[in-house]
């Protein structure tokens, strides 16, 4: 992408977006209306819209701190049903740490330290009545390397299900199984050996099955950390395709290294920078018209 | 490299090297660490060497010495049950045939195999070669079946201590008579019993369903192995549970914090306490204040809990440990509770190092002697336990006591009490290898 051609382009007269603009139409209205000046690299306000239509999850004010480290700073941003957010960020931007506040799972990081508010529907997630094991159920979670269980196949997308007490008897556990891994895109491969260990399956099947693994319990938000920094390019097309399919059911939240990734399966974009949110905006716009030079200057692959 | 990269008025040392000259310093080098790889190479197999050598010496020193328990002496006589000597008054009393002379009724068979024996003392001398604990044998017999009173019958009667010493080659013949365990007269009769088929080596059934005795040839080691069983059974019931409870608290749920660092640090410092210090703690605590009865198992076990508690706790919590943090991430992630993610994925995949623990903290407790002389477990103890609170000796007790014996019969006792110990350590250990392996799984 280059640089002068975005910025040359003559405004569409419209105001550079300044934060936290709420009401705001999430959708933006011009795609290529980047302001005149870029927002300087010294400003670490968020540009670009946080707030988003129908959204599952609203954050605002979240700060992250391990011990003295601050994390992550003063982050606002929602997360919209139906639809792909992809966090992007050079390593250790906070990327990571913003996406495990949101099923909590920094609760199991000795001396993490989460404030401000995350609301889930309209509830804090931090509030004393949410019980973590409900939001987990809520909110599901892929990671960066596959993790199956040392178990079956079977037994592995059967575990949430069964914990949960989803399925009334086999018969009913049959099918989420089934259906499970059907949506997962696996079915085919494995219905012939789902009582082999899940290990024994090549990674981005393992991935598969812990997507399948994850949409057994029927979250709202699948959250992915990477899913496809261990995989090969086919299997990382594997996945991509079906996290497009999965995003017509439930909201889902990626965080990825690859801009390419971002572009393909998002349509909306974050970008974290040193624990700030740096910019929002629909996924077309941010990568063809960043509003912030520090977004720019990483999408142009200045650094990181 | 710049010139920059040297600070002023430092002049370079040497100019660059060529890459010639470069490899021949490689080349050089790699000749001295091959060397020393080798050097270490050597020290290592000859250590290992000097282990398995010593190993494979004390297992042939005590089977050598030890295998001979498995046959004993046994003399066969032609025994009348005289009711004038067993049952004089003729009630045919229980009581009566408890209190009976079975020697006697040895004696006088004795007599009738060697009818020219005549007097006293060689009389005493004759009935010197079979066990004291024939004629409990007899009685038995009796009891079991009172209407032998007034029959013959043939039966195989356990030899003394020294016939079998004799028999087995351990008797030098060739020492002065006065000097020797049996007179000339004695051995001349022995090889006359042996001439008629009527002494011979059998299977040892005596040393494996007998408790402690004072003779040799009496003494049996079934007393010490059920104490041992008894004892390390309810030590395996009541750490195994106790410190894999302790080591999950400690790893999954504990806060960190001064508390329970304080507590890591006194575990790890028990597992270094001197074990007869748990002998006393026990001898204080169980007996004198809780008032449990002495050279019970029961108190035994609880000493020996104290012991390996500490060794199953710090191998249990690095079995925890080692368990990849991927598999709790995942647990959590679907929602698992804390505990259902340590019962469902931890404790499966960190359960073959926790078994691993227990096994070295049951072996240790299998062969421990100290603490357990404290709390009156070396008492000499004929009955075999039939419980927890019997009083009772465990087999390292057993070896000890025997090892202290005077009696040249007791050497072989001695080793093949050690070979029914190390047996036991073996199949201890194989059944804890095998339920091991069938909980490992891979990840």
């Amino acid at each position: 992408m280059d640089q002068t051609t975005t910025t040359a382009e003559p405004a569409q007269s419209k105001t550079p977006v300044v934060p936290d603009n709420a009401g705001v139409n999430s959708k933006p209205s011009g795609r290529r209306s980047g302001p005149v000046n870029l927002a300087s690299p010294t400003d670490n306000k968020t540009v670009g819209q946080i707030v988003a239509e129908n959204p599952v999850f609203s954050c605002r004010n979240v700060d992250v701190y391990y011990g003295e480290k601050h994390a992550i700073k003063n982050v606002g941003i929602d997360i919209a049903r139906e639809q792909v957010l992809a966090m992007i960020g050079p390593s250790g931007c906070g990327k990571s740490t913003f996406l495990r506040c949101l099923n909590r799972m920094n609760d199991t990081i000795p001396n993490a330290r989460v404030t401000g508010s995350i609301l889930l529907d309209g509830r804090d997630i931090h509030e004393k009545k949410q019980d973590v094991v409900q939001l987990r159920a809520k909110v599901g979670m892929v990671f960066q390397k596959p993790n199956p269980f040392p178990k079956t196949i079977y037994e592995n997308v059967a575990y949430g299900p069964r914990i949960h007490g989803l399925a009334a008897d086999r018969v009913e556990l049959d099918e989420i199984v089934q259906t499970s891994l059907q949506r997962a895109g696996l079915w085919d491969e494995v219905k012939d050996r789902l009582h082999q260990p899940g290990t024994s399956l090549s990674g981005g099947q393992q991935q598969r099955l812990c997507i399948a693994r994850t949409i057994a319990v029927n979250p709202e938000v699948i959250l992915m950390d990477e899913p496809c920094s261990a995989l090969d390019p086919i299997a990382t097309a594997r996945i991509e395709d079906l996290i497009d399919e999965l995003r017509a059911s439930y909201a889902i939240v990626i965080v990825t290294h690859s801009m390419q990734q971002a572009a393909r399966v998002s349509q909306r974009t974050a970008y974290f920078h040193l624990g700030d949110l740096i910019e929002v905006g629909a996924t077309d716009r941010i990568f063809t018209n960043p509003q912030h030079k520090l977004t720019e200057d990483y999408i142009t692959g200045r650094f990181g | 490299m710049s010139d920059r990269a040297v600070p002023p008025g430092i002049e370079p040392r040497r100019a660059r090297r060529t890459g010639r000259q470069t490899q021949e310093l490689v080349e050089k080098s790699l000749r001295r660490r091959y060397r020393a790889e080798m050097r270490f190479r050597a020290y290592g197999l000859t250590a290992v060497l000097l282990g398995v050598g010593f190993v494979f010496f004390l297992f042939i020193n005590i089977i050598g010495k030890g295998t001979s328990i498995f046959r004993q002496s046994y003399i066969e006589i032609s025994v009348y049950y005289d009711p004038a000597i067993l049952d004089p008054a003729g009630t045919r009393k229980t009581e009566d045939i408890r209190n009976a002379d079975f020697a006697a009724v040895i004696r006088v068979s004795l007599k009738e195999q060697f009818p020219a024996v005549d007097g006293r003392k060689p009389l005493r001398e004759l009935s010197r070669l079979v066990s004291t604990g024939a004629a409990f044998q007899l009685q038995r017999r009796v009891l079991e079946d009172p209407a032998l009173l007034g029959q013959r019958e043939k039966v195989w009667v356990l030899a003394s201590d020294t016939v079998d010493l004799l028999l087995k080659g351990k008797l030098d013949r060739s020492t002065v008579e006065e000097s020797r365990a049996l007179s000339n007269q004695q051995i001349e009769w022995v090889d006359a019993l042996v001439k008629q088929d009527a002494l011979e080596l059998r299977f040892n059934k005596e040393f494996f369903s007998n408790g402690d005795s004072r003779e040799p040839e009496q003494a049996g080691v079934w007393g010490a192995l059920m104490g041992s069983i008894f004892t390390l059974f309810l030590t395996l019931v009541l750490s195994f549970p106790i410190a894999i409870s302790a080591a999950i608290y400690l790893e999954e749920f504990a806060p960190r914090n001064r508390w329970t660092d304080l507590i890591e640090v006194n575990i790890n410092n028990l597992a270094a306490v001197p074990s007869i210090v748990f002998g006393l703690l026990g001898l204080a605590v169980f007996i004198g204040f809780f008032g449990l009865p002495r050279s019970a198992p029961l108190v035994g076990a609880l000493v020996l809990t104290l012991l390996t508690l500490p060794t199953i706790i710090i191998a249990s919590r690095a079995a925890l440990k080692g368990v990849p943090p991927s598999i709790r991430e995942a647990a959590l992630g679907m929602g698992a509770s804390q505990i259902q993610m340590v019962v469902h994925h931890v404790l499966p995949l960190a359960l073959p190092g926790m078994l691993t623990g227990t096994i070295i903290g049951m072996a240790r407790a299998l062969g421990e002697t100290a603490p357990l002389l404290m709390i009156g477990m070396v008492a000499f103890i004929v009955d075999v336990p039939h419980g927890f609170t019997d009083p009772s000796t465990v087999l390292p007790v057993q070896v000890y006591l025997w090892s202290d014996s005077p009696e040249r019969a007791f050497v072989e006792r001695t080793s093949g009490a050690i070979i029914v110990l190390l047996a036991f350590l073996i199949v201890m250990n194989a059944a804890a290898v095998i339920l091991r392996n069938r909980f490992e799984r891979r990840w």
